[in-house]
């Protein structure tokens, strides 16, 4: 706490504010993996978070959609608000809560069914389509979302695992589009990728700014400085700061920041 | 918020979707049952599984218990000296001491005010043959002579049977094992207090016997049986299936003949065990003559069975010991066959008794295979006096002789067999706790 | 000399020859044993290896050629024509075998001197009298064609075992002078002796390959035998089984049909209670479960897969079917009169099903657990609950696991006997009520098999070809198994 930068705590009053993380403690049985983090996540925004492996970058970032409740030995403290609902309230149930908040993982992980199906199994779940035509249509409009519909149009009842890799993560990209979520997490998207595929995918990104509030956790500094707005920077559980991209690479308030932006430590 | 997925594929209900968590709608209610109906399912099924194991269990030890005790009668008994003379130099000797025996036992009927009419038959047919057992017991002990003398006497199994509620008066057809008056004498005794139950050891450590004497039959003999056959296995299974885990494992090249042995192993240990009883039966008793109902065949077959299990579980146990080990003492100048028995297999050894305990638990309970070489209904009556007469003579083995007494038409066996299982299941259930415990003990993560 | 003492004396020569070789090998190099190529033990090995391994293996092989030798000679000396009805060449050549083995036991008691034993003429004596005398009764008045065949089978016996011994004990002495001779301080005596181990190595290895050699062969010649008295066609199309014992067997009908359809009807039981059940059990633990229940239930649920099958059989014979009649049989509590006996397809079918939960719900379990954990994040991670993640997602990822587990454990009921010897019933019939007692491919080969079975009838040897349709469907479907596993597994590697 004593690490933080007091410049966050003007955020809250930051109007559009989509999510709002107050006082975060995560514990991973005995490891205290995160460290009371206060954040604020702007709507229509790419928001990156980076900082060295084991910083608790993802571990956040599995906090908003409450994905951690699938770990056993997970113990998420403090609040978390979407549209100033608390979603660790005991009301709220994660399966609706993942439906608002879609995730896109690290390595593409496609169900081993045809494309259509890929897409299709979001909203089949959430009961999103009256018929087969709207589901169609909701099929083509988040294929063509996730640039992969001029591709994937004569096959989408090939398997979704015979794509490419690139491919196969703007599928997962597609089939998270489809439950037409407002929020949309991204784990380290591009790390399994090629470097002509990760272009394709940033390119994507930037998009799909104009529908949502994304945020991606990267490895890559440069990744963070030409896809988000905003840059939030992790280091042993703590949030170190949270600024502007430009401001973060250009003018860092805090040493270690520097440090890790000139490569210093992580 | 509308704008944020104004964009967004249509068709979304107005109402649902993501107007606030903490509401729950509909299709979320729908859901949620099913979520938690198909959780119920899987409870279900493992209760399920787990009730069968408690039901198994429940009847085991509810119908064989009983195989270990057995129902006595208690008699106090005082033989004077001029009674014993007297006996003694009567032709019918065994005769004289039966009736010695149904006066004293109707002395202690009129003691209690029972009335019950009932002659030396009536005690044969009830207790057996009660004259020879107080006349070599006074010869024995003379000096019991004049003395009080409690006598355990055990019953005929059809009066236990009786005593137990499975037979009932209606059931008995008088004739030479039991007459339905002899129940009013069994029941005066229960009357007069002098039945109780006794442990059985004869059970335990018995042999069979013919289809006529349920209350003798036990389980000893076969117990030895089994042992010989699990000698046998032992002493072949362990070696081979240690060699050619080795083999395979450590020094085997990658060809077709590897290939060819990998894939007999993997799909013997899959061959149902019968047949493997027509092979012993076909290779060993019709081929090479060996002696039938003999445990050395039953432990070749039980071998070959085995082998498969062994194998496995030694490759895997050779398996888990790190390539540094191997690596070290090649480094020192160590042959590759020096290596493997100076520091692997030592190192393994745990892991390959374990598996080879768990290939004889397994051995231990096999039947099938058993059916083929004529383990079964070879009625075991003596005990092997000798380790080649414990190989080569007919014996049964635990698992045949269950069946043999589950086979036989009297119903009095059943109980036998019941008991059998309680026995060969503490076998099985000693020797996997050795195998845990060996696990638990010497079990090394490197 | 009995085999066991030749083969104490072989031991005792490689005994002898342990030492000799070591004492040698430190003579060469005037005990300096740094000179020596190899550790002076394994120059005693080597001389032990050499002593022991030859000669064991002449000794074998003679124990086993020997009696075929001398069986094919005796009974060319039996007339052919001579052989009583009802009778055969089999029968008698096992009396010839039970008189010389009389005479041997009588030469030894004392009874008969050695001369006697091979003079005597069944004319002028009753050698039945005799041999019973000395404990070895005959089922029938000695021939004496019988007694000089069993005359001539002691001699050349005799004589055989003679040879045998001398023949064995050269071998062993040879080896044992000839590797003493070779070692010089220079000889590679551990290279050798490692190379006689990888042979023992290799030959324990192979043995796999023996046993499945041997399950072939015996079942495929006894076979062929079967069908040299009874028609292929009729085995396998035939619509009925009663087998008759009386002349010869050679009325029975013999089709494996009311088998087949037994066997198959008993496993689709087994395999209806097995595989829900077993199924729902490894999706709960392994999906549900917390780590306290899965480590009490798993291994409770695979106690079941660890009881002896006659134990089943017991039960299914004692408790379950006498449970079913009272339900379903005459006057039960549903009063619908479906089941006359407690044996029946139902029993067994249960039973059987118990049984097989475990090999469901384990094999299943593993399955599920090597689908990608990736798989299951993508799913919740679009909002989807648990169970529509399970039966949507890995279900369909893991549904060739899960069929090869199915199939296994088809495999398994196809093979098993002890229950359904028990607890099905011995009436070959083709029905539909699965309260009928029926009968099993196993259940008949067990029928056919024991007792005093007289291999030469077709009633017995049906068994065998009994066998081999069992073996070729059981490996045919373990086969098919493994591989669909096999090409599962890779899948995710």
């Amino acid at each position: 706490m004593k690490d933080m930068i007091p410049v966050d705590r003007k955020m809250s009053t930051m109007q559009d504010s989509k999510i709002s993380a107050r006082g975060v403690q995560v514990y991973y049985g005995d490891t205290h993996a995160i460290k009371d983090v206060d954040v604020e996540i702007a709507d229509k925004t790419v928001t990156a978070f980076i900082g060295p492996s084991g910083c608790g970058k993802s571990t956040f970032l599995r906090c908003i959609n409450r994905m951690n409740d699938t770990i056993d030995s997970a113990r998420v403290m403090g609040d978390i608000l979407i549209d100033n609902e608390d979603i660790y309230d005991p009301k709220v149930d994660p399966v609706q809560l993942r439906a608002k908040v879609g995730m896109v993982f690290q390595k593409p992980n496609p169900f081993p069914k045809s494309i259509y199906d890929n897409v299709a199994y979001g909203p089949k779940i959430h009961g999103l389509a009256r018929n087969k035509a709207d589901l169609d249509e909701i099929v083509e409009k988040s294929l063509r979302k996730a640039a992969l519909w001029d591709e994937a149009k004569d096959r989408l009842d090939a398997p979704g695992t015979g794509l490419s890799g690139g491919q196969q993560q703007r599928l997962c990209i597609a089939r998270a589009i489809a439950t037409a979520p407002e929020v949309l997490l991204m784990d380290e998207p591009c790390s399994a990728l090629d470097p002509i595929a990760t272009a394709q995918v940033e390119e994507l990104i930037d998009e799909l700014r104009q529908s949502f509030s994304v945020v991606i956790v990267t490895h890559s500094m440069q990744q963070a400085a030409r896809v988000s707005q905003r840059t939030a920077f992790f280091h042993l559980g703590n949030l170190v700061e949270y600024d502007d991209t430009d401001k973060i690479f250009t003018n860092p308030q805090d040493p270690r920041t520097e440090s890790y932006i000139s490569g210093r430590i992580g | 918020m509308t704008d944020a997925i104004s964009d967004l594929p249509k068709g979304k209900p107005a109402t649902g979707g993501h107007a606030s968590l903490l509401s729950e709608s509909p299709l979320m209610k729908k859901r949620n049952a099913a979520e938690a109906r198909f959780k119920l399912y899987g409870v279900v099924a493992i209760t399920v599984g787990l009730a069968f194991l408690i039901f198994l269990t429940v009847s085991i030890l509810r119908n064989g218990i009983p195989a270990f005790t057995q129902t006595v009668v208690n008699v106090e008994f005082t033989l004077s000296q001029e009674e014993f003379d007297e006996a003694e130099s009567k032709m019918l000797k065994t005769a004289a001491y039966t009736e010695i025996f149904v006066n004293n036992i109707t002395a202690q009927f009129q003691e209690r005010g029972l009335d019950v009419e009932f002659d030396a038959g009536t005690i044969e047919r009830l207790l057996g043959k009660v004259g020879g057992d107080l006349r070599s017991f006074y010869r024995e002990n003379p000096d019991q002579i004049g003395q009080p003398v409690g006598f355990e006497l055990s019953t005929a199994s059809r009066v236990e049977r009786y005593l137990q509620g499975k037979l009932t008066r209606d059931m008995v057809v008088d004739g030479r094992f039991l007459e339905a008056a002899d129940l009013d004498v069994v029941d005066a005794m229960v009357d007069a207090g002098i039945i109780g139950t006794a442990w059985d050891w004869n059970f335990i450590t018995g042999t069979d016997t013919g289809v006529d004497n349920p209350g003798g039959a036990g389980i000893g003999a076969s117990v030895i049986g089994s042992f010989f056959m699990m000698l046998v296995v032992l002493l072949l299974s362990l070696p081979i299936g240690v060699a050619a885990s080795i083999y395979l494992e450590e020094f085997a090249p990658k060809n077709r003949f590897t290939d060819l042995i990998e894939v007999n192993i993997s799909n013997l240990a899959a061959v149902p065990s019968i047949v493997f009883g027509i092979l012993g039966l076909a290779v060993f008793i019709q081929f090479a003559h060996l002696p039938q109902s003999a445990p050395l065949v039953g432990g070749l077959v039980l071998t070959l069975m085995t082998l498969p299990t062994i194998v496995i579980s030694t490759r895997a146990s050779l398996k888990s010991v790190p390539p540094s080990i191997r690596d070290a003492a090649l480094g020192v100048g160590a042959s590759k066959m020096q290596s493997v028995f100076h520091h692997v297999l030592p190192l393994a050894m745990p892991g390959i008794l374990t598996g080879t305990i768990i290939g004889l638990a397994q051995a231990l309970g096999e039947t099938a295979p058993l059916l083929l070489i004529g383990m079964v209904g070879y009625v075991a009556r003596e005990y092997p006096d000798s380790l080649t007469s414990g190989l080569l003579d007919p014996n049964s083995a635990m698992p045949a002789q269950i069946y043999t007494w589950a086979a036989r038409s009297d119903e009095a066996f059943f109980e036998k067999a019941w008991g059998g299982i309680i026995i060969l299941l503490i076998f099985l259930l000693t020797m996997n706790i050795i195998a845990i415990i060996l696990r638990r003990r010497f079990e090394r993560r490197w | 000399m009995s085999n066991t003492l030749i083969l104490l004396i072989v031991l005792g020569l490689g005994v002898f020859g342990f030492f000799a070789g070591r004492s040698r090998a430190m003579a060469t190099v005037g005990g300096d044993r740094r000179l020596l190529h190899s550790l002076p033990n394994y120059y005693g090995a080597n001389v032990a290896l050499n002593t022991i391994v030859p000669a064991v293996i002449v000794l074998f092989t003679w124990s086993i050629v020997q009696p075929m030798v001398i069986n094919g000679a005796v009974s060319g000396m039996i007339n052919q024509d001579r052989i009583a009805e009802g009778s055969s060449l089999g029968l008698v050549m096992s009396d010839v075998r039970r008189v010389a083995e009389g005479l041997d036991v009588a030469v030894a008691q004392g009874v008969m001197t050695p001369d006697m034993a091979s003079d005597i003429r069944a004319e002028s004596s009753n050698v039945r009298e005799q041999l019973a005398q000395v404990g070895v009764p005959l089922g029938s008045g000695v021939t004496s064609e019988t007694l000089q065949a069993a005359q001539s089978y002691r001699a050349m016996a005799g004589t055989g075992n003679l040879l045998k011994t001398l023949v064995v004990l050269l071998v062993s002495a040879a080896g044992l002078a000839l590797s003493w001779r070779l070692i010089t301080r220079d000889y590679r005596a551990r290279n050798v002796v490692e190379k006689g181990i990888m042979i023992v190595l290799i030959g324990a290895a192979s043995i796999a390959i023996l046993t499945t050699v041997g399950i072939v062969l015996s079942l495929i010649f006894n076979t062929y035998e079967f069908f040299k008295l009874y028609p292929v066609t009729d085995f396998f199309f035939g619509t009925n089984w009663s087998p008759s014992f009386s002349g010869r067997g050679q009325s029975s009908e013999l089709g494996i049909l009311p088998l087949l359809w037994g066997t198959l009807y008993i496993s689709f039981i087994a395999l209806l209670v097995a595989v829900p059940i077993g199924l729902f059990a490894a999706i709960y633990l392994s999906e549900y479960a917390s780590k306290s229940v899965r480590a009490i239930a798993k291994p409770m649920l695979e106690v079941l897969a660890g009881i002896p099958t006659i134990v089943y059989g017991l039960f299914a014979l004692l408790t379950v079917g006498p449970m079913l009649v009272e339900v379903f049989g005459d006057g039960g509590l549903l009063g619908v009169n479906w089941m006359s006996g407690g044996t029946a397809v139902m029993t067994a079918g249960l039973v059987m099903g118990m049984m097989l939960i475990p090999f469901v719900s384990s094999l299943s379990d593993d399955i599920i657990n090597a689908v990608p954990q990736a798989m299951r994040d993508g799913s919740l991670g679009l909002g989807a609950t648990h169970s529509e993640t399970v039966r949507q997602v890995i279900i369909p990822a893991a549904l060739p696991g899960i069929v090869g587990a199915i199939l296994l454990a088809a495999s398994r009921a196809i093979g098993e006997t002890m229950i359904v010897v028990l607890g099905a019933g011995a009436a070959a019939r083709l029905s539909l009520n699965p309260f009928d007692a029926m009968t099993t491919v196993t259940a008949k080969i067990v029928s056919q098999l024991t007792g005093d079975s007289d291999f030469s009838s077709p009633v017995a040897l049906v068994a065998f070809a009994l066998g081999i349709t069992l073996f070729v469907v059981t490996l045919g479907l373990n086969i098919f198994a493994l591989y669909i596993v096999r090409k599962y597994r890779e899948q995710y590697e």
